[in-house]
This record gives structure tokens, sequence and C-alpha cells, in this order.
């Protein structure tokens, strides 16, 4: 067991867990923060994505040991972002949520890609939400949702 | 799961149902519905007479009213679409309806099944009506109290957005009137909406729980947390049916934070469980632990092997499904009229997004169970069961599950039974079991294997003539209380469905099959049946279509029962809507498919070339009749995403494989759902208009598009694809 | 050093010293004329002029000759072709993972400058070193090789040992490195030194290591380095 001290949404937060957990299982277990999902623990899936210094990350591969002060944003931080509000926002318009477990890391990744590309293209939407896995396949709202959002951002 | 009888469009419940009102102690008007109607699913069984105070709805003194809807809400939109249907005949304010799920109890009971379950596409079908008099019923009461305090005729209210209008000017809010209506009488009989009627019944209406799925609010089962509570793991026999024989668990022991480690009996052989504060000391305790396994006499499955076995079986006929005409004539046709077709299909497993999972804490006397699950009534009796209680001593709650697909209707209960026995080695504890990811992957309870072999005859007209069709799969229900139901003169009803109840008008059909049994724990994957017998029709018939140089669509139109209505329809509107087919770029091939399940017909189109020696589809448009469209934006919604479900079956790593016992997979790195390239960019889909007894919209998008798929690649390369998982291009 | 102490020993042997000028001076040429004309032979020495490789050796040894270069460059070849390797050095618009370098899983590709895309950057699951509790390689800055570093053909079959070498060596391709510099590379770059320590997987067992030690690879580029990086003849 170590003592951490995090940055999660801009928020100190200490906690008191092996090196070796993931910093997904912190979140869920020890901050309480259920938003960010576990799907595989492989980073296979993306339904543990946060952001991480403000790089997209599967929190399910990365040790609470690697992750210092980098500031990090789950899905419950998002929303103070303009893009993260426009992403959510459009989700909702476009009711792309079915059971909405996959939900908080396709709209991390769709904020990632929105804040690189601000005007993706269907290829762009299509190789950066690649990795995101939905077994309801809402994929095609998802399409329609990040292109909505790209336009009122 | 396949609905056992079809649901009668005149049932009436008022005849054999009555409403009972009571007031809730905080004020309010709790309305519950006895139902005391033998259902055919049931007989014998003895009909509901417990009802629980919890309500159907709740109108809440600050006007919220609260819908108890008695399906698990995993992504098919129950949660909004029953509540706006007794929303509309209840006349309330949609905007001040909060829906909530039931818990397992005798009220909420599916009325076609008599069980407590969401299945066979039945959550609107089953529901519609029973739904539609719980809000009718509801208005009555709300205007004889408007009637009763204003000393007015109930003929002269009338009610709009949660307000009774009386004469003079005279209104109240429901939220004012729960009170007094919660003493009125119940009515018998009640008038219901014309359709014309309807202000939400019909509309896009969107989902409720969108926001809090988007904001990480949302709770699933695997999100609860209770004080003291602890995460249990269970270490499955490498083989299933094994048991331990010897553990070492010293160095597992030896983490901090690990609570218990000890045997439990599973549904079949024996597992080590972990007990531990936190889902990572118990992952890493599991993975430290050195068990002995006991394989003696457990049948170690091997693919290979299990082939070989299906090919043999599959040239013999088995026991019969269907007899229609004269089995013999299809000798008769010459051969240059006839065909042999072989099918392979792989067992599948679901991988819904949140891994499986059950909490439970038991008290001794009584016990507690956090379940998403798509069975409550049989999870309830298995966790009772096992901790010696009477069910009504279980409270059940239902919750928000990621993902289903049937993953989570079992009818061993195993995962809440796994729950329940360590919880009653903890007592007083509450204990979380969840299965990871590889647990799931590996844990069997596969759609089954199946070889398909279908030889047929053909009349000069290119016509099917003769038709013989054998299949070799698993019982989905052999040895399990549904056998009886579901096993007729030896063959399981859901290995055939699809092709014994085919609306294609085929003489001398001669449909058989083989129920083998092998050591894989079996389950129905969404539409169940319908995920092979719809490809192999489908495709074969699409292959008749091109030898009779016809049109797909003409063909099918042509072979179809005359009284095939929805088929028929949804071909029609199919053909209207997909005038794209005759102007596609080089490279690209249109494939149709059409397919009636759960008495829900779909037609589709796909637009599909090849890139990177995988089929790339641009474009899929599907026509749809499910008879009246409660919510057709989520209709929209399932058919988009049914489809990109039903792609599973044609992704390159689309397969559970078995060598020596053992699953070959482990986790979506080897058994690799389809990803946001691997679904059509775009799906268009189109609704019959129908005032027809809404039919299911859950199971019936998956079976067409493997098919419809194959079909334009049969185009594209001059090959069929009749082995899945489709391997590269 | 050793020219000049036989310039000294000529000063003495007056009446050897043409014959011995002339051996002296056909031996030069010949090996100057036998080397392939990308002088990783002639090594910058820090007055700038360009001295024999074996004046920077300490001991005075004879280099290593044609045979033995190529001998070094079979040693390498079948280092660079290992999967640990070979894996970022594709030429598609993916990499690989796994000794049977299937394609990397989750459809993570290339980007434009080898370190994927937004969202599904090489960094969004590697980090800066391995995390062997979770079955993750990293190490610092993890990203794919460039294109024009690619060892494999569009069907992902690793390229000949005369191509691969030809690719290394070649300064347009290979990011400018000359023998010096590819021996420092192979000695010293986070990302070759990782090939080494590559972690565990997430079934808990170790990566396989390439076929030779670190110290025997670097050896081997050392001796085809020192011999001029001969390449094997054919495509």
């Amino acid at each position: 067991m170590a003592t951490y001290q995090l940055n999660v949404n801009g928020q100190t937060k200490k906690v008191d867990v092996d090196p070796s957990t993931p910093l997904l299982w912190v979140l869920r277990e020890e901050l309480k923060m259920t938003g960010t999902k576990y799907g595989c623990g492989i980073s296979a899936c993306g339904a543990c994505t946060v952001f991480l210094n403000g790089v997209a990350t599967r929190s399910c591969i990365v040790p609470i040991s690697l992750i210092a002060d980098q500031k990090i944003i789950t899905i419950e931080g998002i929303a103070s972002d303009p893009v993260g509000r426009a992403v959510q926002n459009a989700w909702v318009e476009k009711d792309v949520v079915q059971c909405g477990y996959c939900q908080s890391g396709q709209i991390m990744s769709a904020v990632a890609l929105l804040k690189a590309t601000s005007k993706p293209t269907d290829t762009n939407i299509e190789e950066s939400m690649g990795g995101n896995l939905c077994r309801c396949a809402t994929y095609v709202r998802i399409r329609e949702a990040i292109k909505m959002a790209a336009e009122t951002i | 799961m396949r609905a056992a009888t079809k649901m009668k469009s005149d049932l009436h419940l008022n005849r054999r149902s009555f409403l009972v009102a009571s007031s809730a102690a905080a004020g309010g008007l709790l309305v519950s519905l006895y139902l005391d109607f033998p259902v055919l699913a049931q007989e014998g069984r003895p009909p509901a007479k417990v009802y629980p105070p919890d309500a159907f709805v709740h109108i809440k003194p600050d006007g919220k009213i609260l819908i108890t809807v008695n399906r698990l809400e995993f992504g098919q939109g129950v949660q909004t679409s029953l509540p706006m249907v007794l929303a509309d005949e209840m006349d309330a304010d949609w905007s001040q309806v909060v829906p909530e799920l039931a818990p397992a109890a005798d009220v909420y009971k599916d009325p076609v099944f008599g069980i407590q379950m969401v299945g066979g596409s039945g959550s609107i079908a089953h529901s519609f009506q029973q739904y539609r008099e719980l809000g009718a019923k509801t208005r009555a009461m709300l205007i004889a109290a408007a009637a009763d305090r204003w000393k007015v005729s109930p003929n002269d209210c009338r009610t709009e957005n949660s307000v009774v209008y009386g004469p003079n000017g005279k209104s109240s809010r429901y939220a004012e009137l729960a009170e007094r209506a919660a003493h009125q009488p119940v009515p018998n009989t009640v008038r219901l909406k014309n359709a014309s009627e309807f202000r939400l019944i019909g509309k896009r209406t969107p989902r409720l729980d969108s926001r809090a799925k988007c904001d990480g609010s949302q709770k699933f089962g695997l999100d609860l947390d209770l004080p003291g509570m602890k995460i249990a793991l269970v270490a499955h026999p490498p083989v299933f049916g094994g048991r331990v024989k010897t553990i070492d668990d010293k160095q597992a022991r030896s983490l901090s934070g690990v609570k218990d480690i000890f045997e439990i009996p599973l549904a079949k052989g024996s597992g080590v469980a972990v007990v531990a504060d936190r889902f990572w000391t118990a992952k890493q305790a599991r993975d430290l632990l050195r068990i002995d396994w006991d394989l003696s006499g457990v049948e170690l499955a091997d693919s290979s092997q299990l082939w070989t076995r299906f090919r043999a079986l599959v040239r013999t006929p088995g026991n019969v499904a269907l007899k229609r005409g004269d089995e013999n004539s299809i000798n008769r046709i010459p051969a240059a009229r006839r065909l042999v077709a072989d099918y392979e299909f792989p067992y599948l497993a679901h991988t819904p997004m949140e891994p499986l999972n059950a909490t439970v804490r038991f008290e001794g006397d009584k016990a507690e169970a956090w379940v998403p699950s798509q069975f409550q009534t049989m999870d309830q009796m298995t966790i009772a069961q096992v901790l010696g209680l009477s069910p009504d001593k279980v409270t059940f709650h239902t919750e928000y599950a990621g993902g289903g697909f049937g993953r989570r209707a079992v009818i061993d209960s195993h995962v809440p039974r796994e729950a329940a026995v360590i919880a009653k080695r903890l007592r007083g504890t509450p204990v979380k079991l969840i299965w990871t990811r590889e647990d799931d992957v590996r844990g069997g309870y596969y759609r089954p294997m199946h070889a398909h072999r279908v030889e047929i005859g053909l009349g000069a007209d290119g016509m099917p003539a003769a038709w013989r069709h054998v299949i070799v799969g698993q019982s989905l229900v052999a040895g399990t209380p549904f056998e009886a139901m579901m096993i007729k003169d030896g063959v399981d009803a859901t290995t055939v469905e699809g092709v014994v109840d085919t609306s294609y008008n085929i003489p001398n059909f001669h449909v058989s099959a083989h129920n083998p049994t092998v050591n894989v724990p079996v389950l129905w994957w969404r539409s169940v049946g319908n995920t092979h017998t719809a490809f192999v029709m489908e495709t074969l018939i699409d292959e008749l279509a091109v030898r009779a140089k016809t049109d797909p669509i003409a063909y099918r139109r042509k072979l179809l029962k005359p009284d095939a209505k929805k088929l028929h329809a949804v071909l029609d509107l199919l053909d209207e809507k997909s005038g794209w087919r005759k102007t596609l770029p080089k490279g690209h091939a249109a494939g149709i498919s059409c397919h009636e399940c759960f008495e829900t017909a779909v037609a589709c189109a796909v637009d599909v070339s090849v890139e990177n020696k995988r089929p790339k589809i641009h474009r899929a448009t599907v026509a749809v009749h499910c008879g009246l469209a409660v919510n057709p934006l989520t209709i929209e919604s399932q058919f988009q995403g049914g489809i990109g479900f039903g792609l599973t079956q044609l992704m390159g790593q689309g397969a559970i494989t078995l060598k020596n016992g053992r699953v070959e997979q482990r986790n979506f790195d080897g058994y690799t759902p389809p990803y946001i390239g691997d679904v059509p960019v775009a799906v268009d889909v189109h609704i019959v208009p129908s005032t027809d007894p809404p039919t299911g919209c859950g199971e019936p998008p998956v079976p067409v598009i493997s098919p419809a798929v194959v079909n334009a690649l049969a185009r594209l390369t001059g090959q069929r694809y009749r082995n899945l998982p489709l391997a590269q291009i | 050093m050793t020219f000049r102490r036989e310039a000294t020993m000529l000063a003495n042997h007056r009446w050897l010293s043409p014959i011995f000028l002339l051996i002296l001076v056909s031996f030069v040429t010949s090996i100057a004329l036998s080397t392939r004309a990308n002088n990783a032979y002639w090594v910058s020495s820090e007055s700038g002029t360009d001295v024999p490789a074996r004046e920077i050796t300490p001991r005075m040894r004879v280099p290593p000759n044609l045979a033995q270069g190529l001998a070094g460059w079979d040693q390498v070849y079948s280092v660079l072709i290992s999967p640990r390797c070979i894996n970022c050095h594709t030429a598609q618009n993916y990499p690989q993972q796994g000794d049977d370098r299937h394609r990397h899983f989750a459809n993570v590709i290339r980007g434009e400058e080898g370190r994927g895309v937004p969202a599904l950057r090489c960094i969004t699951c590697h980090q800066e070193v391995n995390a062997d509790s979770t079955g993750v390689p990293g190490g610092p800055d993890w990203h794919l090789a460039p294109l024009s570093m690619q060892w494999q053909d569009k069907n992902d079959r690793p390229l000949s040992s005369a191509a691969v070498c030809g690719q290394i060596t070649d300064r347009k391709r290979n990011e400018n490195m000359d023998g010096k510099a590819l021996l420092e590379h192979h000695s010293e770059a986070a990302l070759v030194l990782w090939a080494w320590n590559p972690g565990r997987r997430p079934d808990g067992s170790m990566r396989t290591l390439p076929p030779l030690s670190h110290a025997e690879f670097v050896n081997a580029t050392r001796t085809w380095v020192e011999a001029g990086t001969p390449c094997p003849r054919g495509r």
C-alpha cells in the first residue's frame, strides 16, 4: 500500500492503495466515481477512457504508481469543458445512448477528437472512435452526434 | 427468448384483473394491478396472489409521476416507452414522469410468459395493453375524485397534462387529487383512447435516461456500493464441469485486504471464491491461486472433434420438425436442378459491455439482492433456494444493465447463484460478485455451434419444388424446466425456428434436427435460432434468385405466401426506399434479405464493397413492420443498433472455439465484436404505418444483416460464404 | 599513429622506402576501393579529418573483414526481424503485436506522425515504462518507426536481409544515421533497449526476448559497422 495525491477534475484527492492498482479502480472504488467503466481490463474497449494531462488515456491499464501529479479529467468533470458540454448535449439531442455503459468512454474519446480536429471528417471519426466498443452498436448515432457537436463548437 | 404464445390482440385484462388503490404513507396515489388470468406458458402454476404496496403509478405531492416498469432496461428503451403508454392514457404531464425499474414481485410478471423477465422481444408486445389499462384506470379515478370534490358528473370533466378540468372553469392538478383518488373505487372497465387521440404513443420521444448516461451518474449493477460491501471473484474450472481437487492459496492469502478464500459448488462442478476489500486485490489474489482441478469423467469439448461429429450427423436424418408434401419428391428432380448446401456456424459469446455481476446480502431470515437481471423471477428463486428462504423473503432489486442480449437470462441463474453461495458464508456482509471479461468470454453459455445441410430441388420455373433441411445444434432447454414447453418430438423448437415457420411457399418441405449433447453450456443469443436459420434461408433464396435470373426482391415476392402480410409490406417499402441500389458505383454491390421473427417482419438492403479484404458496408436501408410503433425513435435506434450487433457473426474473430475442453479465446483481443468501422456508416429505417398491436423490435434486426451483406459479397466476388465467421475476402 | 610510426621507420631504411611506400599506398587504396561508398569505414575524428576506423579502437586490432562484417549483419538482422523490434516497423498503417505478429487490436493506427490519432494515440495506453500489473508494454515516447523504416512488405512479411540492410544504411531513409550513429542507436536508444525488457503480458508471462542478448547485439553491430556496414548481395 502507498499513499498518492491525485488531481481529479481539478480537486486534490488522497488515496491509499497498492501501487499496481489501475487508475480505473482507484477512481471507482477509492473515490466512488463510477462514471468511468470497466469493460475489458486490457484497453481493448475504451469504456475506461479518462484524460491524463489532456491526453485520452485508458485508465484500466495505467497503474496508479505512474500517475503522479498529472491532471485527471473524468466523465464526471468533462462538463466543465465547453467541448465536453457540446458533446454531451449533442449526445442527448441525438438520442445516442441505449444501454449507455460504453458512453462515458465514447464521449471522452469524442471530446479528444474534437479538441484536436474541430471539423472531423467521416474518416477522422472512424479512425479516432475506432477503438471504442459499443455492443448495442450505437455507432451510427455517435457519428451524427459528433458532427452535430462540431457545428456547435 | 422466443415467445411461447402469440399475443392475442383482443386480450382484455379488465375482465380478470382489478386495480387496488391505496394511499402511500407520505401521500399520493398508489395503483397496483393484480393479474389473475391463466398464462399458457405456466400451465399448472397458481395465479399471482400477492401484490406488494409497490405501485405501477405513484403521483407524488410535488407533481412528479413515478411509473414502475416491469422490465429490465438494458438498452431497448423500455424505461421510456412503457411509461409513454401509461402516461398517454393517463393524460399525464410527460415532463413530470420519472421511470423506475420494478423489483421482483408477482405483480410485475410478464403477462404472457408468466414470469418476470425481459426477452422474446416482449417488453412492449406483452405489456402494451397492460400499461394502457393502468393509465386509463388511473385517469378515471382522478376524474372521479375531481367530480366528487366539485359535486359534478365525471362526464363533464376532461383531462390534459396532469390537470382535471371541470365545468365552470374548475381545475385541479393530479397532485392535489391524488389522495382523494386513492379512495375511489377502481373501475372494472375503462375506455381506451383511439389512436387519433394519442399524444405520446407513436411520437418520436427522446429517452428519459439519456442525460444520466452521458454524465456518468447512471448507476449500473457493477457500480453498486454498499456500506461494508466486499468484492468476490470466482476461479472457474478450465473445463466446464471440472471440480476442485486441491487449492494452494498461501500466496493469495498473503495479500492485504483478502478476506476469505474457499471452494464453492457451481451449477456444474466447483470453483474457488476469493473475497476481498477491493476488486484489484481479489483479482491479484485469484491470479495467485494454484488450483489442481479434477477433470475425471468430464467431457473435453473440442471444436475440431465437434465438427467431425456434427458433419457426420448432418448427413443423416434427424428428428422430424416439419413434414409437408412428399419427402421423396426431391429424388425425382434431375441433378441439374438440384443443389446441396452445407453451412457451419461457430459458438458465439454475447459479451455485453457491462461484465456479469450480482450483489447479495444474507441476513439469516431474509436477504436482499441487486442484479441487472433479465430473469428476475428465476434469479430470485435461485437465491432463495441457495439461502434456504422462501422467495418472498428475498428483496430483489432490478439494476440498470449494460447490455444483455440474452446473457442475463440464464435458466440456472449461475451468476446470482454464485453470489448467494458466497453471501451465505459471509452472513451480514453484502457481497458483490463480479465476472471479469475473461470469465465472461471463457465462461460458456454461448449461442451453440450449428451445421445445416440443405438439399433443394428446383422446378422448371426456378422456384423450389422440394426442400430437405437437416440442422444440428445443441438444445437450449433440454434438462431444464423449460423442456416440456419447447421440445416436441425430440426437437428443440429454437433449433428450427426461422425454417419451420418460414413464410416461403415451399412444397415438399422436410425439416429435421439433431440436438447432440455437448459439454458446453449454451444459451439464447439475441434472436436465438433465427441467428443461423435466417442466414441459411436468406442466402439460399438469394442464390436461387440468381440462378433464376430474377431480381432478389421480385423472387421473394413470388415465393412468399400471399398472406404473409407483414413480409410483403416490408419488401414493398424496402423497394421504394432503396432506389440507390440501381445507381451503385463500381466496386459496390447491393445485398437483400428479409425475415420475420417475434411477429415482426424486416427487410434489409445493404451497399457493400470490399476494403482491406473485409466487407465495407456503406449503407443499410431497413423496412420494418412491427404493428403500431410506440416510440419510432427507439425503434429506429434498435434497428440501427441491432444490425450492428448482428454483424458480430461476420467478424473475422467472431467465434468461440475450444481445444481439449478449454476455450481458446480470452478477451476482446481474441473474440472481437464490431467496432465503428465494421458496421454500416449510415442506416435508414422505415416503419410501415400500422395500427396493429405492437410487436417486438429487440431481436428482429439481428437476423437480416449478415445474409444481406454476404449476398452483396456474392455479387462482388461470385463466391457464396456458408461458413462463419467470415474469413478474409 | 601507425602511419607516422611507419613513416619514421621509413626514414631509417632509405633503400626500402620506395618499395614500402608503394606497398603501403596500394594497400590503403585497395581498402578504400573495396569499401562501399558510404564512408562508414571512415569515421570523423574530433579534429575533423577522416581517419581509418581502426584508429579509434583502443587496441590496434585488425578491423573485421567483409565476411565478418556480413556475419555481424546476419546477427543484427536476426534481431531486427524478431517480434519485439519488427512489430513497430510495419509497412502498413498499423502496428503489430505478439510473437505471431498479428495486427494490433482495437484498430489502433499509425496517424501522421506514427503516434496514433486523436483519442487513440499510442500513449493512450502505452506509458513511459512497462505496466506489468496490467500487461501493457511501455517506454519513452512510444510510437511507430516511420514508413521509411519499414522492415516488412505490404503482406506483413519481413523483408530480405539485403533489403533491410539497404534501408537502414541509406542515410536518406534512416534519419541520416551513419555507422557510428547506428551503433549508438543500437546501444542506447530507449525503445531499442525496451526489446530486452519487454515486460509481462496480461496473462503474467514474460514477453519473448530477441534471439541475442543486448550485449551480443551491440557487438554484432559494432563488427558490422567497423567492417563498413556491408550488405549482402541480392534484393
